[in-house]
């Protein structure tokens, strides 16, 4: 078993994650989220044409007046992705611009995805994502609530809260699009956070059933140091998985695995040093655990 | 923990046999269990369309009629009334006894003008005071919902017909919400054919061309830009067409459809072209003239031809449309997605590799981790992917490529809870001299972790599964039974692996 003293990291981790908490905040705030057209209704058309340039794309496009349109290379040489904003008439949309890129483009084009998200149904689609994103934490705090003590679960729901409010904020720094593939991965992440913090109170749990005489920091730092190894090990082969995925898996996936591997190492931090120190924070004991058994068998 | 009983063992091999039966089906025909993982369109290439009525036109007509209903409901009460207008999808009039007008509206009884719906307790109409004594009418909730029911269910029906009609593989066609309907059709390249044949009503009428701008026609322009005044009266509509077909006339070689009247339409045909020989006959699709050619003689056989200087491909539309019926509102593409097959194939390559990638970088990392031990996870782990594909198959689940990002996930964290276990074990072993005892308390102990832990992403799965849409549901399926399956594997099948180790040499166990 290692013996590291984590509880005496416990003050500078809170206010860097405090720090980051709040960056994070103001950028989600005020750069904004990078929504894909999942979430704001658009036009997407991946292709594919050999020898043709970036640029004679943007120029037949630009023809068009198609308003805000995003050309960009999409991994292999020779493949392209086109971002067009919502129209108001989407349904001749597509035809057109292929027709157009057909028409201007010298050489031949293979339309590998098309896809179009109208207004309503983006709408939609955002609102889901968040009632989704929003009714996990609320499950996570209630299964706590009943597993632990109301402490516990008030500390591990601001640790997600934490996770999932940081990997936004990395996703609004970097700019990379939220789409559908992102609220999947940030679930993923509040289960795979959830999972380490688990693992860690469960420990707790068990200790300050143990040592009466230990205070909560000793505790959560025995805790910490006895699970260490099982930290370090899954997120390795999560992270090992994770990587897989990111650099083999195609561009379709990077998106996804990126959030997934930011949210890994996130989770992992947090579960040690967010969701342990609020036990502290709310000087849990054994009392704490008795008392919850007085509750239950009267 | 680490006994078991025969049966026991029987059992928990039985099981994993069975399950994995169904894997196996995957990769050979049988033509007694037919089941198979079916691949999602994103990684076998075809068209997902979703398609939203718009039945704003449908409100309006269905409003109109009741005016006259109304007026004689209030007429036969002796009740006066004024301002009579009809405005969009509202009615509004003055009445001068509100407290009278609302008993004979919102009665029960033979109730005509404002029916009850039992199903949804409630009126198909409603009506709102205004200022004075001026009143709204206008459909209830219920009412429009049940308008939009039925034009839903019509409109499915129809698009069924025109997807079937054009010979397409498999498609899926289904009710999406009260307003919405979901059309998947596998291997389609472009969707542009099917999306401009069910962006057609398809409305036929036959009307009659009037000599000019008399009292009850409208100014439609016809296809060679003539300006026509044409009869709002309908001499027949497409409702009472049986058949359509594309024909080549033997004159010009011009592509037209020809037409089969049903007895109501043939009779109702004849008696106008009798009466009306030598005038014109205008056909009307979707409020366009298509042709208005002379009536020339009586056309009784319940046959008939339209031309209207179609190509063939038109022709042919146009009579699958036509055979198909007209839908009762227009669609609306309101999400499209297309996934070329090159795409897909290239999709699920890449998946399998970083699949299999992934899975030799975890075994190998177990392996050197905990040697024997390593090779007992390692053999859960890959029990736990064959039952995974089993269960997806036995459930014929839809694999998309999120999915496979999900099992290559669950194969990341499945060890999860043999490492906790084998964790807890190494702690045991330090303060236990039995080795068998060490073992035995380690996985009683990590049980409750395992459990705790592997619940809190079973509840991510679930959420993901409610809410998520297409491929991430896909996703949140595999890493759902991935959890299921880990749990068991460890469980079970390793438990079981590790007993026959420790109680057949527990002298010199390491971890």
């Amino acid at each position: 078993m290692t013996n590291y003293n984590f509880s005496s990291k416990f003050k500078p981790a809170n206010i860097f994650s405090i720090i980051l908490f709040l960056l994070s905040v103001i950028f989600i705030a005020f750069k904004g989220l990078n929504y894909g057209i999942d979430f704001k209704g658009g036009t997407l058309i991946e292709l594919r044409s050999i020898n043709t340039e970036i640029s004679s794309i943007r120029n037949s496009l630009n023809d068009m007046n198609l308003g805000d349109v995003n050309v960009k290379k999409f991994g292999k040489e020779g493949d392209f992705l086109i971002k067009v904003e919502e129209q108001g008439d989407n349904n001749n949309l597509i035809p057109k611009i292929k027709q157009k890129l057909s028409d201007s483009l010298n050489s031949e084009i293979n339309f590998r995805r098309v896809e179009n998200v109208g207004p309503k149904v983006s709408a939609e689609l955002l609102q889901s994502g968040i009632i989704a994103i929003t009714l996990s934490l609320a499950a996570m705090l209630f299964y706590i609530w009943i597993r632990f003590e109301w402490q516990f679960s008030v500390g591990a729901i601001i640790a997600l809260f934490h996770d999932v409010v940081i990997t936004l904020g990395v996703f609004s720094l970097l700019s990379l699009e939220i789409n559908l593939s992102i609220i999947a991965a940030v679930l993923t992440i509040v289960g795979y956070s959830m999972n380490d913090t688990v693992v860690i109170y469960d420990r707790v749990r068990e200790n300050l059933g143990k040592y009466h005489k230990l205070e909560i920091a000793n505790i959560a730092n025995l805790s910490i140091n006895e699970t260490l190894a099982r930290t370090i090990i899954t997120s390795v082969t999560t992270l090992l998985a994770l990587f897989s995925i990111f650099i083999l898996g195609g561009e379709i996936l990077r998106g996804f695995s990126f959030a997934m591997i930011l949210g890994v190492f996130i989770g992992t931090y947090s579960s040690i040093f967010v969701a342990s120190p609020i036990l502290k924070f709310f000087k849990v004991s054994y009392k704490t655990l008795e008392k919850e058994e007085e509750k239950i068998v009267p | 923990m680490l006994n078991f009983s025969k049966i026991n063992v029987l059992i928990i091999y039985i099981i994993f046999l069975f399950i994995s039966f169904f894997s196996i089906l995957n990769f050979q025909e049988n033509k007694i269990i037919d089941k198979k993982v079916n691949l999602g369109l994103d990684l076998q290439g075809g068209s997902y369309l979703l398609l939203e009525i718009n039945s704003d036109n449908l409100v309006e007509e269905k409003i109109q009629s009741k005016v006259i209903p109304i007026k004689k409901l209030l007429k036969d009460n002796g009740l006066s009334y004024q301002n009579f207008k009809i405005n969009n999808q509202n009615l509004n009039l003055i009445v001068d006894d509100i407290e009278k007008f609302e008993l004979l509206f919102f009665s029960k009884k033979d109730n005509v003008v404002n029916p009850y719906l039992d199903n949804y307790r409630s009126f198909e109409l409603d009506y709102k005071k205004n200022n004075n004594n001026e009143i709204e009418i206008s459909f209830s909730k219920f009412g429009l919902l049940t308008i939009n029911n039925s034009a839903l269910k019509q409109s499915i029906e129809i698009v069924r017909r025109r997807i079937d009609d054009l010979g397409t593989k498999e498609p899926t066609i289904l009710q999406r919400g009260e307003k919405r309907i979901l059309v998947e059709l596998p291997g389609l390249k472009d969707p542009e054919r099917i999306k401009s044949l069910l962006g057609q009503t398809a409305q036929l009428n036959f009307r009659l061309v009037s000599e000019n701008d008399e009292f009850g026609s409208e100014e439609l322009i016809s296809e060679n830009g003539e300006k026509l005044f044409v009869s709002k009266r309908i001499v027949m509509s497409g409702e009472n067409l049986i058949d359509a077909q594309p024909s080549i006339q033997n004159q010009n070689n011009e592509p037209t459809v020809s037409f089969t009247l049903d007895r109501l339409g043939a009779q109702k045909f004849g008696r106008a072209t009798t009466d009306n020989v030598g005038k014109r006959l205008a056909i009307v699709l979707d409020g366009e003239i298509v042709s208005a050619p002379n009536i020339n003689e009586p056309i009784t056989s319940g046959n008939g031809m339209i031309s209207g200087n179609f190509t063939f491909q038109e022709a042919t539309d146009l009579a699958l449309l036509l055979r198909s019926g007209a839908l009762p509102t227009p669609l609306l593409v309101v999400e499209e997605r297309t996934v070329g097959p090159d795409l897909g194939e290239d999709s699920i390559r890449s998946g399998v590799t970083s699949l299999i990638i992934g899975f030799v970088l975890v075994i190998l990392f177990m392996f050197f981790k905990y040697r024997i031990f390593g090779l007992i996870a390692n053999t859960a782990l890959i029990a736990n992917l064959i039952m995974l594909v089993g269960i997806l198959t036995i459930l014929e689940a839809t694999l998309t490529l999120p999915g496979i990002a999900g099992i290559i996930l669950t194969v990341g964290m499945a060890v999860d809870a043999n490492v906790l276990i084998f964790e807890r074990i190494k702690e045991e072993l330090k303060t236990e001299k039995s080795i068998i005892h060490a073992f035995d308390s380690g996985y009683a102990r990590a049980k409750i972790t395992v459990l705790d832990a592997n619940i809190t992403t079973l509840i991510a799965a679930a959420i993901l599964f409610a809410f998520g849409s297409g491929p991430v549901k896909g996703f949140a399926i595999t890493l759902g039974i991935g959890i299921v399956t880990t749990l068991f594997t460890a469980y079970f099948l390793a438990r079981h692996l590790t007993s026959l180790v420790v109680l057949n040499n527990n002298k010199e166990i390491k971890i």
